[in-house]
């Protein structure tokens, strides 16, 4: 294809791309180098019969007709960056000198808005990411093992938890774990106790979010495996039965190594995904316990004050995140591309 | 296609068949339940006395006479006017799909047929704008769009939604396009077509597939964002989700749960006819990206 063709064909979406997620980026990037404006303080002295005294006023007019010139804020450099609700880092160092061994540390770290959200993120992507591929990969493996007529609606339903709002199916799954709920009391049932609650306990909290997770992506998973399944060499298996490999070893030996590159794929697209989750944390209404660094983004933006240089340096922090994360994939297709 | 491989004792079919079943509830049952529920009263939804109040509606008989009350629909969609968020949805989704499967085929036509290096650097910067979590980019949105009164508009979060959509469906269609075959296009250039009249009259016609795939799920992106369209849209312009959302905010103090749940019901069932019957199509989307590498 030619250059001048190329260009003027992919010309709208380069546009689009260009103006709605480059250059916000490099506006996130500036953002969270300025802060807003404090406001304009007056100071008016007041002279009465008994002496005179300085009254300090806050200027509403003048704070709005600066705030108005200069939209940004004035420069901050790093400052947003460090500061407690971010890398703290003042706050970490002086916990690592108070603390008494590592789990001290830790929790003292959770304390922090930037690395409790952190902590979450990281805990939740790395958990439910392998569990999704477990799930799936055993599902597959089920519906591939019974009764074609059967198989339809079978993915049918299976598809549903992954292609329902997140905010909608985690506000079902909510609805059924609440204590007055279905769920909520076989689980007070199970534990034999009845004041047993997901919405006060934080370790109960977090493992509902990741059931959550493994729900709503496990689908994904099956679908993408089941469709590997299909292309397994049958002469491979027969081979493999007639030396004598039994069925356990026949999916050890021959079906995971077929399926390993599907695997990867997954994998890769969970961890952009799970490296998210946010809605499943508003409809659990679970801030209290649990937030993630899209949810702390969230939270700085609305409300009556926005924060916007606070989610600026959240989300270049977060990119930042992305990026590491997704670093060694890049890595490997630049390669494979070369080779 | 019987071979001995495939071949299973009965102990397996067993054991896959119950599993089977287990997920199969764990996937479906929370829907048909809340499906069922939304037509309780909310001391039956939420019963403290007996779990079994849901299933049978013992405080909506007493409350209402019938064993199903339709009132949490009449309030979501009358009273708090959720048909407004349906329209708006409606639009947005509609836009959006259209949009960025115009731009989409055209670009994603390029960049499956150019043999050039630069195609693959766009492909991979593609990649990294789809790994960005869409809330990241809105923080950077929110200040222009005040300043030049952008924000607030259906338009705007249309276009921010296409703008979002575009990596995947770049990359979704560049996959598809690869498999047409490219003597198709290339002879009918040969014959005296431009570029632009091959893709017009060779190309268009046998994309369907692969544009319907795709717009199934620009068409779930759109539906399903709550990020963008919470933070972008006035409270008139709201669409479905983050009407939802808005819901649990204020209507949990008031004791109108069940608008919430009929509002979730609501917005559930167009998905599920969709996926009734577009089966097919998302099946083969989710795989295509995978199985082509």
């Amino acid at each position: 294809m030619k250059h001048s063709s190329f260009f003027w064909f992919v010309l709208p979406s380069t546009v689009l791309m260009l103006l709605f997620i480059a250059m916000p980026i490099v506006s996130v990037v500036t953002q969270s180098f300025y802060t807003a404006h404090e406001q304009v303080i007056l100071e008016v002295e007041n002279c009465g019969p008994f002496g005179c005294t300085q009254e300090t006023s806050v200027d509403q007019e003048a704070t709005a007709a600066l705030r108005e010139a200069e939209p940004l804020g004035k420069f901050a450099g790093f400052d947003i960056y460090t500061d407690r609700n971010h890398l703290a880092f003042g706050e970490v160092a002086a916990a690592w000198v108070k603390s008494d061994g590592l789990p001290d540390f830790g929790s003292s770290l959770m304390n922090l808005p930037f690395y409790k959200a952190l902590g979450f993120t990281l805990t939740y992507t790395a958990i439910v990411t392998p569990l999704t591929i477990v799930l799936g990969f055993i599902v597959a493996i089920a519906v591939n093992a019974v009764a074609k007529s059967l198989r339809g609606p079978t993915i049918f339903f299976s598809l549903l938890p992954m292609i329902v709002t997140p905010l909608v199916g985690s506000l079902i799954l909510f609805w059924m774990v609440d204590a007055r709920g279905i769920l909520g009391t076989g689980l007070q049932w199970l534990a034999d106790d009845p004041n047993l609650s997901v919405k006060a306990s934080t370790g109960l909290m977090w493992i509902m979010l990741m059931v959550y997770g493994v729900w709503h992506a496990a689908p994904f998973a099956f679908v993408v495996f089941y469709a590997g399944l299909q292309t397994v060499n049958t002469d491979t298996l027969e081979s493999a039965m007639v030396d004598g490999a039994t069925r356990w070893e026949r999916i050890r030996y021959v079906v995971v190594p077929h399926l390993m590159p599907l695997v990867t794929f997954v994998a890769l697209i969970q961890l952009m995904d799970n490296f998210r989750v946010f809605e499943p944390i508003i409809s659990f209404q679970a801030s209290a316990h649990a937030t993630s660094l899209s949810y702390a983004i969230f939270n700085d933006l609305g409300g009556e004050t926005r924060l916007l240089s606070s989610a600026a340096a959240t989300s270049v922090l977060t990119i930042i995140g992305i990026g590491i994360l997704l670093s060694p994939v890049l890595v490997r297709t630049w390669r494979d591309f070369n080779r | 296609m019987s071979s001995i491989a495939t071949k299973q004792t009965p102990t397996v079919k067993i054991l896959a068949n119950g599993f089977l079943i287990m997920w199969l509830i764990v996937a479906a049952f929370p829907f048909l339940w809340t499906l069922w529920g939304s037509f309780k009263v909310e001391g039956d939804f939420f019963s403290k006395a007996n779990w079994a109040n849901a299933l049978f509606g013992t405080l909506t008989q007493s409350e209402t006479g019938g064993s199903f009350t339709g009132a949490g629909y009449y309030g979501a969609w009358v009273q708090e006017e959720f048909w407004r968020a349906v329209m708006n949805t409606t639009i947005v989704c509609v836009c959006v799909v259209t949009i960025s499967l115009t731009f989409g085929t055209l670009g994603g036509y390029a960049l499956a047929r150019s043999t050039y290096r630069y195609a693959f650097w766009f492909l991979l910067f593609a990649l990294m704008f789809r790994a960005m979590p869409p809330i990241t980019l809105v923080s950077g949105y929110l200040l222009p769009f005040f300043e030049w009164n952008l924000w607030g508009r259906l338009s705007t979060t249309i276009i921010v939604l296409v703008a979002l959509n575009q990596p995947f469906t770049l990359w979704m269609l560049h996959s598809f396009f690869k498999n047409i075959p490219q003597d198709l296009d290339e002879s009918a250039m040969v014959d005296g077509c431009t570029r632009f009249q091959a893709f017009r009259h060779v190309i268009i016609p046998v994309m369907w597939p692969g544009v319907i795939t795709t717009g199934l799920f620009s068409f779930l992106l759109a539906y399903n964002d709550f990020a963008v369209t919470s933070m972008l849209l006035s409270k008139e312009n709201q669409t479905m989700i983050p009407k939802i959302a808005s819901f649990l905010g204020t209507t949990q103090t008031k004791g109108n749960v069940m608008f919430a749940v009929s509002a979730v019901v609501s917005a559930t069932a167009p998905l599920f006819v969709m996926v009734m019957f577009f089966q097919r199509q998302i099946v083969s989307g989710l795989t295509a990206g995978a199985v082509k590498g």
